[in-house]
This record gives structure tokens, C-alpha cells and sequence, in this order.
């Protein structure tokens, strides 16, 4: 009970250091609800084409443009996460005295990611998020127990969304140029999570594809959970299976890495 | 106590008149500070050699995003809001190619607020040179090329590609499209840069009209309701970058149904834009030196 | 100068100046008037405080509140004051940075507000914790960035620079990225750069701070050199009293946007009322020393420190003590700056909080 009240307390830590930027989360809300403008524009007017894409209907296409923008900070899409402080502490020498701390090391960068990802959920995603349900018709449920699902696939999908960042940051204890790993993290977390357009609009084989990849997790399998697109069995076992994997590979290369801090003596 | 100064025995450095500057206008003395400011930054990004290439094909890829979701697009239909892919690879590439120049030219503008929260903006104001180009040509990234390449390159697809019926001004009109757009995404960075005095975490709203603007413009303006398409000719007036004068080309109706001339006012346009940005930022820069924030 | 605390005038620099003038003074500059002119200089800051959720109150914050002084050609001047005095205030309205909320300015002539860069050709400015080299690249290609940027005269740049990297012993950096340089260094390569267009005046924020004993002493060394050989005016803030004592006949302290001294250094122990500290070696412990005039401190086994006013003759009292008590050994420590100074600060804040509006002696107004 004693380490779940440490990292209770860590997490908080995140939401706090993300909270004190106001201005910037104000300017965020801002600019991610004129991007959903636009972009729903844009794919109404793909579904005027072929109603029914993907099998989405409009409201639904809508909808999805909007959790995309509310979530895409959540889910450090573009990155912008802990794994950029992470990255920082590598690359200084830092991470030496993280790994001295009582505390394991995957876990206390998770909980802090996730009081992150709360406070980017309620900072920038409510917003805009409101704005377009309000401004388009949207497909939203009204059932409580959906939204009980899709809150939880918001968190698997987050420990997902960790997952991913963790490994790429990581890799900073062997590669020099950070530049160019946060870049290749980027391309593959907007094309990927299927922020550019709802995997399922995809041409057929690519998209199945993308959707068997973890960014899938990030930004579609919560908006099919929401709107009853996907059943939640389905859903959550592939989440939970990414999440496993991912913290578990997480887990070796962390292990490696150590050793090799030990080896160079930090 | 030692070392009174001896100022009556000592030879005062001889005074010197500084090379006259050819011209000596504001606008060459500004030129001049971006060019040796942005070759500094150059020469420093140089430094780390192979970082720069990876981040130029980086840099390439991620704004190359934005015409992969238009294949993708037409991958499931013919047509959007009417248009056809040369069509909208007409529009894409001259918005990203205009976009590009202005991004590689002032596109690290939003640096300016941190700079005014470590103090480090301070250290330019002691500089006998204009501060806008010092700031335009702060952080000047080569790696911005990336944008510029891919427009250019889809824009090249969309001219040879689509279905056109070409005259002498028509062709003209193009490379003018691109020039004015890239000026009136100019004053937009300009504008961001000077609400970022008032803001200084705030950088991030430009980017709803500077990304923002370029990611609308991609695609044909009867995609968007009517309001959106009236605010972006009249009040941000974007549409003149490449819905204006490639519905021209391309022998379609103008937006909002604007006259034909219209579609040769982009300079016009872009020029006062410009000269309101410059404005804006001489009021900006006057009140940070009064209120020192 | 003439070390009365409260003197406002300088008859070394009248005299400095006048010879200066004959051969340095740069056109347009009034003959005869003071390099550095501040008169009555006032800086209020709008304050936005937040009082509640969405409730902000307007308040003004006087940073700079009537400051008056002249700095003459080729003088040295310390600025000091705690966090918050409006020193950098200050420094940023004399480099143009800032423009003033009242008051009348003029450096070389020139109105910092209205001709920033024509001024910024004619000064030169360190900011101590915030450098203007540029990071990645040799030292060399900051200075050729000068170079260019201030249009200075291709031989006038090879000269100083020459000039400079022997002074500051910079020749085995030219080449080194800046960010390999230690502090120290990099601090030289700083002074270097501002000095390359030759300014009349140099202000120096902090030069000192960070610096061990070693890179401390040679920048004060070059300063004087430099005020010395060119007559470079040359006005510098800092926390480090050293620098002060060491390189400056004339210190300014600040508080609360007012000046509160302005003179010789030595003129500061008299205006703080300091105390010296008389320290006596007994023979065997003894209950404390008493002598009119002193009172006892500390007392440490045989050791005793008697503490009496800086204004006062020691060799008296040294009578005293030796003819009532069994003397082994006996010392005169001065009083420190330090101390001084905080002592000022204090006294003045008492002041305000009794709204009292009466000068601290020796303080100017």
C-alpha cells in the first residue's frame, strides 16, 4: 500500500508541473480547436462522398475528429510527454540518480505520465471537445456503462501511449541524436494513431495493418469503445496485450541500459 | 583600493565612424542583419552534420504527412467538395510551397517568449541592428528546406497533371500566388511574434493560423461552410494565398463568388498585411520597452 | 574625489574630463557635460496581481524612483544594491532597453530611448549570467559576427582583437566551440566581444559571479587595464564587494529604487556608522573587558572582541586595555563592506517602516 501512495503522490507531481503552464494549455485548447474545425470539415465533406466510410456515419466521423484533437495532448501524440524529460536526464547523466531512488524506475516514470496525461485531459481536452459536440451533431452515447468503458480504454490506451514513448526514449542511452528519434516517434504516432484520418477510412489492407499496431490503441479503440463501434472484450484485450508487451520490453531494455550505466559507472 | 582610473594620461581609443551602409535604408540594414544572423545559425547547425540531414528527411516526411491524408483521402473517392486530386494538388502546393518559404524564413519566431523569459531578448536590444531581423533570423533552421521540397514537388505534380486551360496570365499569376502567399504567411509569423509580448507562453495560438492556415488551405474552399471561407478571405485573408488565384486558373468560380480581377490582388493583400504585421510589432516592442514585459 | 558621503560632484573627473575632451570626444557630445547624465530618472512598472478567480488589481511599482548622477569620461563607478533595487532597471534605461517613466537620461550625448542603435554602437554590455557567444560555434566566429555587425573597420578589428586576446588570454580559444569553455573563459570571450567596437562605456552586469579566485583576478585585472590605458568608462553591478574594492574609487548603492550613497568607498563606513573591532589576547580568561567607549562582542577563552564607532581613534583605547589588563597580543580588524552595507539596508528599512522621510546620513537624495 505503501508504494501505491508513492506513485499516487508522483503522478500528482506530473499533473502539477503540467498545470502551472496556464497560458500555454489556454493557447493549446485554442489552436487544437481550430484544427478540429478544419479537419471536420474536411472529412465531412470525404463522407458526403462515401457516406457510411469505414463504416462510420457523419456523426460518428465528426465525433472521432473531436476526441482526436482533445486527445492528441493526452496521448503525447507528437510527443511533448515525460519522455522528453526522460530523454533530458539520459542524455545529462541524471538518470543515475534515478536509478538510486527507492523506486522502480518504469513505474515512477508511468505515474508521472499518467498525472500528465489527466491534466492534459482535463486541461486541453474538455474544451475543445465541448466546443465541437456543441458547434456539430455528434454520435455520442448516453448510456453510463459506455462511458465507464471508454474511460477505461482511455487508460489502457495510455499505458500504451507510455509504452511506446518509453521504449523510443530509451533509446537515447545509445544514440546520440535525439532529434531524429523524436521525429521518427512523431511520423509514426500521427500517421499511426490515426490522427491524419480514422484507421478503419484506411484502404483496406493497409489499415488492417495499422490497426493491429499499438498506436491503434491510442486514438481508435477508445473512439470505437465510445461509439459502440468495437466490442469491449475485443477492444481491451488488445490494449491490455499492447500494454503487457510494451512495459515488458520497456522492462529488458531498461535492464540493459542499466547495466550499461553501471558498466560506464554512470 | 588600487587602480584609480588614469583617464588624463591615457590615449582615449581613437574614435572611428563605422563603415557607412550602402543605401543605409532600413529595409537593406535589415537584410543584412538576417544574413549574417541566419549564416551564424547555419554554420552552428553544421556542427552536428549528420543530425541535419536526418532532420531535414525528417522534416520532409512529417509536413509530407499532410498530402499522404489527402491520397489516402482520394484513395476511397474521386472527387472532394468537387475537386480533383491534380486540382487539390494545385492548392496543396502552392499553400505548402508559400507556407514553406515563410516557415524557413521566420518560422522559429516562437522562441521569442522564452527568449523574454530568460532575458536573453535584452541582449539584442543592445545590438546596433533592427530587431525584427534579429528575431526573424533567431534559430534560422536549414532543416525547414523538408516543406519547401515536398510543396514543391507536389505542386510540380498538380501543374503537369491538371486539366487547365493555360494563358500568359495564368502562369503568371502562379509564381505571383506563391510569392504573395508566402508574405502573408510572413505577417502572420510577425503577428505571432508580437502577441507573444503580451503572452509569452502563449506561442502556440499562431500556430492555429500558421499551421492552422496552411492545413486549410489544402483543401478546395467549398469543403468549408460559408462563414469559415468568408473569415479567411475578408478577415485572415488566407484565401487570397491559393483558393483566389487557383480557382482563377483553374477556371472555376471564385470563393464567395468574388470577381475575376480579385484573383490578381494577392500582392495588394499581402502587402497590407505585411504593413499592419509591421505595426503590430513596432506597438509590441514599443510597450516591452516601457513595461520591460 | 573627495569621499565626503553625500558629494555629488567630482573634481577628478572635471578634470579627467576636460583633458579627454580635448582628443576623444566623439561629435555632438556637449563639451563639458558629464559621459553619463541621469536626472531625476524614474522607471514605474504596471503590476497585474491576481486577487481572485478572474479579479486582478492594477498596482505600480516604482522601480527606479528619482535617481540623479554623472558618471564622468574614463571613471569607474560600482552600482550596488540587494535583488529588486532597480540596479538592472537602471543599466537596462542607460542601454536603451528600457525607456524611462521620467526623468532626463543622456549617454555621449544621446538619448538611449530615442536612438538605440546609434547608442548601441558607442556602448558595450556583459551581462554576467547570460552569454552573448554563440554556443556551438569557435569563439572566433562570435567576434567576426561583431565584427560585421557593428561595421567596424577591417584593421581598427584586427587590432583589437589582437589587443584583447593577449589581454585576456584568450589566443588558445579562439578556435574551442564556446560550449566547451569553462565559465571563466567564457566570461573573458564575453568582455572580449564587447569591447571589440571600442565603446566609451562599458557596463558590466555581474562579471564576476561564478568565477573562481584565479579567472576573478584576471578579469579585474583587465578591467583596470582597460580603464586604465583606453579611458573606457566603465559602470558595473555586482554582489561581490572585491570587485568593488578592488577596482572602484567611487561606488553608488541602490535601494529601493532610491539612491542611497553615492561617493568613495572608503566614505561608506562612515555613512553605515560602522563599527571596527578591537580583538585582545589575555593572558587567562577573564570576565569581559571594560572600557568607555568599546563594548564586548564575543568572548572565546582568553580571546575577547570589543567592537567600537569606525569614527573613533583605536590608539586609546589599545592604552587603556593594555594598562588595565594583563595584554599577550592585540589587533585592529576593519570593519566589513559587507556588513556595512547590510547594516545601511537595515537602518533604511527601519526608516520606512517608521514613515519617517529623513535621509540616512551621508545619503544622498
Amino acid at each position: 500500500m505503501g508504494s501505491a501512495r508513492l506513485y499516487a503522490a508522483v503522478a500528482a507531481g506530473g499533473f502539477r508541473r503540467y498545470a502551472t503552464y496556464r497560458a500555454a494549455t489556454a493557447a493549446g485548447v485554442f489552436t487544437n480547436t481550430v484544427f478540429g474545425l478544419i479537419l471536420v470539415h474536411t472529412y465531412l465533406a470525404l463522407w458526403d462522398e462515401r457516406p457510411h466510410l469505414g463504416g462510420y456515419d457523419q456523426a460518428q466521423a465528426v465525433t472521432y475528429v473531436w476526441l482526436g484533437q482533445a486527445l492528441y495532448a493526452t496521448f503525447a501524440i507528437q510527443g511533448g510527454g515525460v519522455e522528453k524529460d526522460l530523454m533530458a536526464r539520459i542524455r545529462t547523466g541524471e538518470i543515475a540518480i534515478d536509478l538510486y531512488r527507492p523506486a522502480d524506475l518504469q513505474l515512477w516514470w508511468l505515474a508521472t505520465d499518467l498525472g500528465r496525461a489527466l491534466f492534459q485531459l482535463v486541461g486541453r481536452g474538455v474544451v475543445p471537445f465541448a466546443v465541437g459536440a456543441l458547434l456539430f451533431p455528434t454520435a455520442l452515447p448516453r448510456d453510463a456503462g459506455t462511458w465507464a468503458a471508454f474511460v477505461l480504454a482511455l487508460l489502457l490506451g495510455l499505458v500504451v501511449s507510455f509504452g511506446i514513448r518509453y521504449l523510443f526514449a530509451l533509446s537515447a542511452f545509445w544514440l546520440l541524436d535525439g532529434q531524429g528519434v523524436s521525429q521518427a516517434m512523431m511520423i509514426l504516432g500521427i500517421f499511426c494513431s490515426g490522427m491524419t484520418l480514422p484507421l478503419n477510412a484506411f484502404p483496406a489492407g493497409f489499415g488492417e495493418v495499422l490497426r493491429a499496431l499499438p498506436w491503434a490503441a491510442q486514438v481508435q479503440v477508445p473512439a470505437d469503445v465510445l461509439m459502440g463501434e468495437a466490442s469491449w472484450a475485443d477492444a481491451f484485450a488488445f490494449q491490455a496485450a499492447w500494454a503487457v508487451a510494451l512495459l515488458g520490453a520497456g522492462r529488458l531494455v531498461q535492464a540493459a541500459a542499466t547495466r550499461r550505466v553501471v558498466v560506464q559507472g554512470g | 583600493m588600487t587602480g584609480r582610473p588614469v583617464a588624463e594620461c591615457a590615449a582615449a581609443a581613437r574614435p572611428w565612424t563605422p563603415e557607412p551602409a550602402p543605401g543605409g535604408s532600413r529595409l537593406t540594414e535589415s537584410l543584412r542583419t538576417y544574413r549574417l544572423v541566419a549564416g551564424m545559425w547555419i554554420r552552428s547547425t553544421m556542427a552536428y552534420r549528420t543530425s541535419f540531414a536526418l532532420t531535414v528527411v525528417g522534416n520532409l516526411l512529417i509536413t509530407g504527412l499532410d498530402f499522404a491524408t489527402i491520397l489516402l483521402m482520394f484513395a476511397q473517392v474521386d472527387s472532394l467538395g468537387g475537386w480533383s486530386l491534380p486540382e487539390v494538388a494545385l492548392l496543396y502546393g502552392v499553400s505548402a510551397t508559400a507556407f514553406g518559404v515563410a516557415d524557413l524564413v521566420m518560422g522559429s519566431m516562437d522562441v521569442l517568449g522564452g527568449r523574454m523569459r530568460d532575458g536573453s531578448f535584452d541582449t539584442l536590444l543592445v545590438r546596433p541592428a533592427p530587431v525584427l531581423a534579429q528575431v526573424a533570423a533567431d534559430h534560422f533552421a536549414l532543416r525547414r528546406l523538408g516543406r519547401i521540397t515536398q510543396g514543391a514537388l507536389v505542386l510540380g505534380w498538380g501543374l503537369v497533371s491538371v486539366d487547365a486551360d493555360w494563358s500568359p496570365v495564368k502562369v503568371l499569376l502562379l509564381p505571383v500566388a506563391v510569392l504573395s502567399g508566402a508574405a502573408l504567411f510572413g505577417a502572420l509569423f510577425v503577428a505571432g511574434a508580437s502577441f507573444q509580448f503580451v503572452a509569452q507562453d502563449a506561442a502556440e495560438v499562431q500556430n492555429a493560423f500558421t499551421y492552422g492556415g496552411t492545413t486549410l488551405l489544402q483543401y478546395p474552399p467549398s469543403v468549408f461552410g460559408r462563414d469559415l471561407v468568408r473569415s479567411v478571405t475578408c478577415l485572415v485573408p488566407l484565401a487570397f494565398v491559393n483558393w483566389v488565384p487557383v480557382s482563377y486558373v483553374l477556371d472555376r468560380p471564385l470563393p464567395l463568388g468574388l470577381p475575376a480581377w480579385t484573383a490578381a490582388v494577392s500582392p495588394v493583400v499581402a502587402g497590407v498585411c505585411c504593413a499592419l504585421a509591421g505595426l503590430a510589432w513596432r506597438t509590441a516592442l514599443r510597450s516591452y520597452r516601457s513595461t520591460g514585459s | 574625489m573627495d569621499g565626503t558621503p553625500g558629494a555629488h560632484g567630482d573634481a577628478d573627473a572635471d578634470v579627467c574630463r576636460d583633458v579627454d575632451g580635448a582628443e576623444g570626444r566623439a561629435v555632438g557630445e556637449p563639451a563639458g557635460g558629464a559621459f553619463v547624465e541621469v536626472d531625476g530618472l524614474e522607471k514605474v512598472f504596471p503590476v497585474r496581481r491576481r486577487t481572485g478567480f478572474l479579479k486582478r488589481e492594477r498596482r505600480e511599482v516604482r522601480a527606479v524612483d528619482g535617481i540623479s548622477f554623472t558618471v564622468g569620461r574614463g571613471e569607474m563607478v560600482g552600482y550596488i544594491g540587494p535583488n529588486g533595487a532597480g540596479k538592472s532597471t537602471t543599466i537596462k534605461m542607460l542601454t536603451g532597453i528600457l525607456v524611462p517613466s521620467g526623468g532626463r537620461l543622456r549617454v555621449a550625448g544621446i538619448d538611449p530611448a530615442r536612438e538605440r542603435t546609434r547608442l548601441a554602437r558607442r556602448i558595450g554590455v556583459v551581462f554576467g549570467q547570460r552569454t552573448t557567444l554563440w554556443w556551438d560555434l569557435p569563439l572566433i566566429d562570435s567576434y567576426r559576427l561583431m565584427h560585421r555587425m557593428y561595421r567596424i573597420p577591417d584593421a581598427r578589428y584586427r587590432e583589437n582583437l589582437d589587443r584583447l586576446v593577449e589581454l585576456l588570454g584568450l589566443s588558445d580559444l579562439l578556435n574551442v566551440p564556446v560550449r566547451q569553455l569553462s565559465l571563466g573563459q567564457r566570461m573573458r570571450g564575453d568582455i572580449a566581444a564587447a569591447l571589440l567596437h571600442d565603446p566609451e562605456v562599458l557596463y558590466l552586469d555581474e562579471p564576476t559571479i561564478g568565477l573562481d579566485v584565479v579567472s576573478k583576478a584576471r578579469v579585474r585585472e583587465f578591467l583596470r587595464e582597460v580603464n586604465a590605458e583606453r579611458g573606457t568608462t566603465v559602470l558595473l553591478t555586482t554582489h561581490d564587494l572585491q570587485d568593488i574594492e578592488q577596482l572602484c574609487r567611487r561606488v553608488m548603492v541602490i535601494d529601493h529604487g532610491r539612491l542611497m550613497y553615492d561617493g568613495a568607498l572608503a566614505g561608506l563606513h562612515e555613512a553605515g556608522e560602522s563599527e571596527r573591532t578591537l580583538v585582545v589576547d589575555l593572558e587567562r580568561e577573564l570576565p569581559p573587558v571594560r572600557v568607555p567607549g568599546t563594548r564586548v562582542v564575543r568572548v572565546e577563552g582568553p580571546r575577547q572582541w570589543l567592537a567600537f564607532p569606525s569614527s573613533q581613534s583605536a590608539a586609546p583605547l589599545v592604552a587603556r586595555v593594555a594598562a588595565e589588563y594583563p595584554l599577550v597580543d592585540l589587533s585592529v580588524r576593519e570593519p566589513d563592506i559587507e556588513t556595512v552595507i547590510a547594516k545601511m539596508y537595515a537602518e533604511r528599512s527601519d526608516e520606512r517602516g517608521d514613515g519617517a522621510g529623513v535621509d540616512t546620513p551621508g545619503a544622498v537624495r
